[in-house]
Order: C-alpha cells, then structure tokens, then sequence
C-alpha cells in the first residue's frame, strides 16, 4: 500500500500566501515529510492541508512542529474533513511536555558509585541476616519435625545431586587427567614422574573435588534456585504463601539448603574418586605407571585427614550456594530485568564466596598442620 | 487511513486448532469488515484468544484459511508478513510492556525497528504524543511499567500498539481487571481513538459493559464454532442456549440499560 502512495509535497503560490500540502504524509514517508517541510518557504503565512490524500499520527506531529517552530497558529491550518477527527485529537494532548530526563554527567556517576557500594554493604549484612534466620527456622525443627518438607527436600536432592552426578564425574576426570599430565611433564625433569601419584591425590583430597562440585552446584544450582523463587516473586507467589500462613523459609529454603548439604558433600566424595580415577589413567596410559603401581604408592603415602579436609568444607559452601541463591530470589522486585540481575549476582556471589573461602580454609588447614 | 486495504479487513476460512486431542476451533468462518469495532466473545476454553494468535500470526492454525489485509497470512512470503505486523497492533491482557524499559522507550520499540531512520528528538515526540493520546498522563513516559497502576499498564500497552498507526487493533480483554469507571473510561478511549484514527478493532472481551457501549458487531464462539456474528440487537434473538444464558442474564440486563444496543447497532448494519 504505502510503497504505492504519492510522495508528500508543498507547493506554493497560493493567493493567501499558505502552503499546499498534497500526497501522503505517512511513517512511511517521515524522511520525505522532514525534507518537505525543512524546505518550505520561511514566508508562509498559513497551510493547506485538504489536499492531503493520507495522513497519520506523523504527519500531523510534524506540521505541529513546524507551526511551533515557524510562529504559525496551528488551528489556522486547514485540514480535510476526513483528517479533522484525527488532528483535533492530537492537538488536544499536544501540550504539555516534560523535560527529558538526563542520567549522565560526574554527579550521576559518582551517585551511582555510592549507591553501588551502600548496596553491595547491605547485601552483606542481609546475608548476615537471612543466615541466622535459616540457622534458627532449622534448630525449630528439631523442636517441631512436623515442619519438615521431606517431598520437596528429595525432589530437590534429585536436582541438585543425582542430576549433576555425570557432569561433576565428567569435569572432576578430566581435571584430574590434566594436572596429572601436566605435572609428569615438570615432574620427569627431575626424574620424579612417581610423584605425580601424590600431586593429583593430595590436589583433589583436599581442594579441588570440593570446589569444583561447589562452582558447578554455583552455577548450575544456584541460579536455577534464584529464578525458581525470583519468578515466585513476581507473580505473587511467595506472598500468597505468606498469606496462607505458611513461611516461605519452611517451604522454600530450608528444603533446598537441605539438600544442598547432603547432596554436596557426596558429590564432593564422587569428585574425588573421578579426578583420582582421571589421574590413574593417564598414569596406566601416559606415564607408564600401572594402577597397581599408583594405587600402592597412593596407599603408602597418602592419610586419610586429606579427604576429611576436603569433605569438611563441603557443608559450609553447600550452606552458602544455598543461601546465597534463595536470598537473591527473594529479592526479586517484579520485573522480568530483575530476575536476570539476580540470578547473575547469585552465581556470581557463590562462586567468588566458594573460591576466597577456600583460600583462607587452606591457609588456616596448613597452619593447624592437618 | 484509506489507502488500498481491501473489505473485509480479516477473513478468516475453515479455522481449525487442535492442541493435541484436544479441538478448539472447528471450522471458524469470521469476517471483519473496515472501520468497525468487532466484540468477540465466549466462554472460558472456548478459543478467544487462540482465534486472534491465530490471526495475527502467534500461533500457525492446524487448517483452514486466514486473509488479512488481502493477504494470505499463512503461505505469505516475509516481506507480506512484516507487512501484516506493521499494520497491525496488539494489546495483550496485561499490556505485556517490557518490564526493564520506560513506558516511552515500549513505544518507541516498534517505531525503531521498523523505521530506524526516524531522529531521536522525533522518536520521543511521538511516543509521548501516542502516550497521552491513550490517556495517560504526559510524565508517565519515563516511568517504569512497573511504577503504574493495571489501568495505566493497558494504556501504555496501548500506545505501544498504536505506535505505527496500524489500521488494525487486536484487543484481548482489554478492561479486565480495571475498575468499572476505568474500565468505561478505557471503552470511550478505544471508541475515540477507533474514529480519530480511523481504526479496524478486534476486541475479545467478557465486559458486557463494552459489548453494549462501543461494539458495531459481536461475534460469538461457542461450539468450537462462531455461532454467529451480527449486531447485539441481533444476537439478542437468538436461540442458541450459550448465547441466551450469556445475554439474558442480570448482568446483561444491567448492561443493556447502561450502554443501549440500538444505538450501537446502527452504526454499522
């Protein structure tokens, strides 16, 4: 239709001294119709309109601008009467213009500096917070095992747990394999490839089986928790539980954070044979250590106080996963933005709060000498 | 608003939508004639909504023929597809707004994508002329739809809809959820907006209230069929049990005070 329509065009020469205005003045044709009208004779005293065969919401914008900006008296032009309807509605809301908003320059930038870091502090202390209330909701349960969920806490366990078993065992192996290789690769200079054995257990006994299933479970778990509850959030859900008497840390967290801790600590335990594993086979096909071999010199010079090590930071970052993912869920404010906002900031969160934990849990363990 | 768009607007032949076993339309035959205000209505499942996703391309029918503008809306090409978006605007029950942009920057969404060309200082004119062309006050442009009442969330939907001055308006419950003041006020805002603008609206509704103040035609679906499509005072007579109990009830009664068909049915038949 509109590619067919006659281009928009001001003639003049008019008795009156007005513009003619004739063709479509359409979206279609809003380059044009700018042209037109940058182009019209800055004489004109007045405009003629009924000539026009299409006019839209456009058409009419711009030649209310061109009369602002002209000094022209826009009810003087004059408009077919099949176009008047939509000009007189358009001239009605036509005034009354707010100011742009403007959020750029140094104020603005600095208030959002500010205001990040408020936030950021207030995060902290609401973790702080929702840690004590989960803490105290699960003591209450020892009080009042009724409240327990069992449902929910094994469907959750299945997701969490039974559900990231292949990718857990695929990635702990695979790492295991590489730090073994690599390390017979320094390790041969010195005629020391045996000690590659003790490399990759004392690796994966104490930190990596642990933070590898803790950044998986990061990342796949708690995100999907913070949408889970986020989109809760926003249709109402989690107020209606509130409003049914219900509490949403009963019915909602504490099943999740619950299956987090035993679920992450098995894994962690499935970890560690999956990167021991990995290492054993590139000792049986790349180094020419048969798993005899490995497994006997694993059983000389490893203790068994490098598992608990490892397995012992399992509960405290399956704690904090969980936490930290239903909290940014239930922090979602509505929108469709917000969700997304949180549940980057929850994988986000996790992961950092797994890996510096971990740094300072290996420190402190060195230190005690355990 | 003229131009070549042919009469009927919408022509829609033999519909049929299967979800699985389950049949929703068999063999639906609707025509929407230019300039006029078409209430569709039925009961809840009875394929409404289905009808206009069909229509305006959301959802691929499982058969039958659907025409708009005079194009084949089902075997068309790309270009004839964009075609039919551009002259067509929706309203969805909720507004459906993307929640992470303001209210003039939905409005400007539709416009920026198919007119890159248009200047800044323009683009925001005219989505703030669309915005208090649907009644919304002229600061509401940089709010948030999260920051307005349901009331305003379905005008600001609305101007969104309209932001390319399409010659088509799809409607899906356009008052439901709105207090009984906006929800007459939001009618007299579609019927001034329908005349000014020179507007085709197709309108699913369950208001009464609508029915009877701004429609020109009804259209009935009941019997994974549209038992029929007239003027209310028409509809009024006829047999058909749905429509009877739908139409002679007391709400409809009320409404039938308030709005007066006769007045309404005229205008187009």
């Amino acid at each position: 239709m509109s590619e067919r329509d006659p281009q928009p065009r001001i003639t003049t020469g008019e008795p009156d001294g007005a513009l003619r205005l004739s063709g479509s003045w359409t979206l279609a044709h809003a380059d044009a119709i700018a042209a037109a009208l940058e182009a019209a004779p800055t004489d004109a005293r007045g405009l003629d309109a009924s000539d026009v065969t299409r006019l839209d919401s456009l058409g009419v914008l711009q030649l209310l601008r061109f009369a602002r900006r002209r000094g022209l008296d826009f009810a003087g032009f004059r408009f077919s009467d099949e176009h008047q309807p939509l000009v007189s509605a358009i001239d009605d809301v036509a005034d009354d213009r707010p100011h742009r908003k403007r959020e750029y320059g140094v104020a603005e930038a600095l208030a959002r500096l500010g205001r990040a870091v408020h936030n950021n502090w207030k995060e902290v202390l609401a973790l702080l917070a929702f840690l004590g209330e989960v803490l105290v909701k699960m003591l209450r349960l020892v009080r009042e095992p009724g409240r327990f969920r069992a449902t929910p806490t094994v469907h959750h366990m299945e997701q969490v747990g039974l559900d990231a078993v292949p990718l857990v065992f695929l990635l702990c192996y695979l790492v295991g394999a590489v730090i073994a290789f690599l390390g017979a690769n320094v390790l041969r200079e010195f005629g020391a490839t045996q000690f590659v054995v003790e490399l990759v257990s004392i690796a994966f006994l104490r930190e990596f089986a642990v933070l590898l299933a803790a950044i998986i479970l990061a990342g796949r778990t708690a995100s999907a928790f913070t949408a889970h509850i986020g989109s809760m959030v926003s249709r109402e859900e989690v107020d209606a539980i509130r409003a049914l008497g219900l509490d949403p840390i009963d019915l909602l967290v504490i099943p999740r954070v619950t299956a987090l801790l035993v679920m992450l600590p098995m894994l962690t335990f499935l970890g560690m044979i999956a990167g021991l594993l990995g290492g054993l086979s590139v000792g049986a096909f790349g180094l020419d250590i048969p798993p005899q071999q490995y497994l006997a010199r694993m059983q000389d010079t490893m203790d068994l106080r490098h598992m608990w090590v490892g397995l012992s930071k399992a509960p405290v970052f399956a704690m904090l996963i969980g936490l930290i993912g239903c909290l940014e869920g239930l922090q979602v404010t509505g929108t469709a933005q917000s969700v997304g906002e949180r549940t980057t900031s929850s994988v986000v969160q996790s992961i950092s709060v797994v890996i510096i934990l971990d740094a300072f849990a290996a420190m402190w363990f060195m230190e005690m000498g355990w | 608003m003229s131009g070549a768009v042919p009469d009927p607007i919408i022509r829609v032949r033999g519909l049929v939508n299967r979800f699985g076993a389950q049949v929703v339309h068999d063999g639906v035959d609707l025509e929407v004639r230019r300039g006029e205000i078409l209430g569709v209505v039925g009961g809840s499942g009875s394929g409404k909504s289905v009808l206009m996703r069909s229509i305006t391309g959301l959802r691929r029918p499982t058969g039958g023929e659907i025409e708009v503008l005079g194009i084949d809306a089902l075997n068309a090409s790309d270009a004839d597809r964009r075609k039919i978006e551009r002259n067509s605007g929706l309203l969805f029950q909720d507004g459906a707004l993307f929640s992470s942009l303001t209210v003039g920057e939905n409005v400007q969404v539709p416009l920026k994508e198919h007119h890159p060309e248009l200047p800044e200082p323009l683009l925001y004119e005219l989505a703030l002329l669309k915005v208090k062309l649907s009644g919304l006050p002229a600061d509401a442009v940089h709010k948030l739809p999260s920051q307005l009442s349901g009331g305003m969330r379905k005008r600001a939907g609305l101007a969104r809809a309209l932001a390319l001055d399409p010659p088509l308006l799809f409607l899906d419950e356009p008052t439901a959820g709105l207090d009984p003041i906006g929800a007459a006020a939001f009618d007299r805002l579609v019927r001034t907006l329908q005349q000014a603008l020179g507007l085709t609206v197709f309108l699913i509704t369950h208001d009464l209230d609508t029915l009877y103040a701004i429609c020109d035609r009804v259209a009935v679906l009941a019997d994974k069929k549209l038992v029929a499509c007239a003027p209310l005072a028409e509809i009024e007579q006829l047999e058909h049990p749905w429509v009877r109990e739908y139409f002679h009830g007391p709400r409809a009664r009320a409404a039938r005070k308030a709005g007066g068909p006769g007045l309404t049915a005229e205008a187009s038949c």
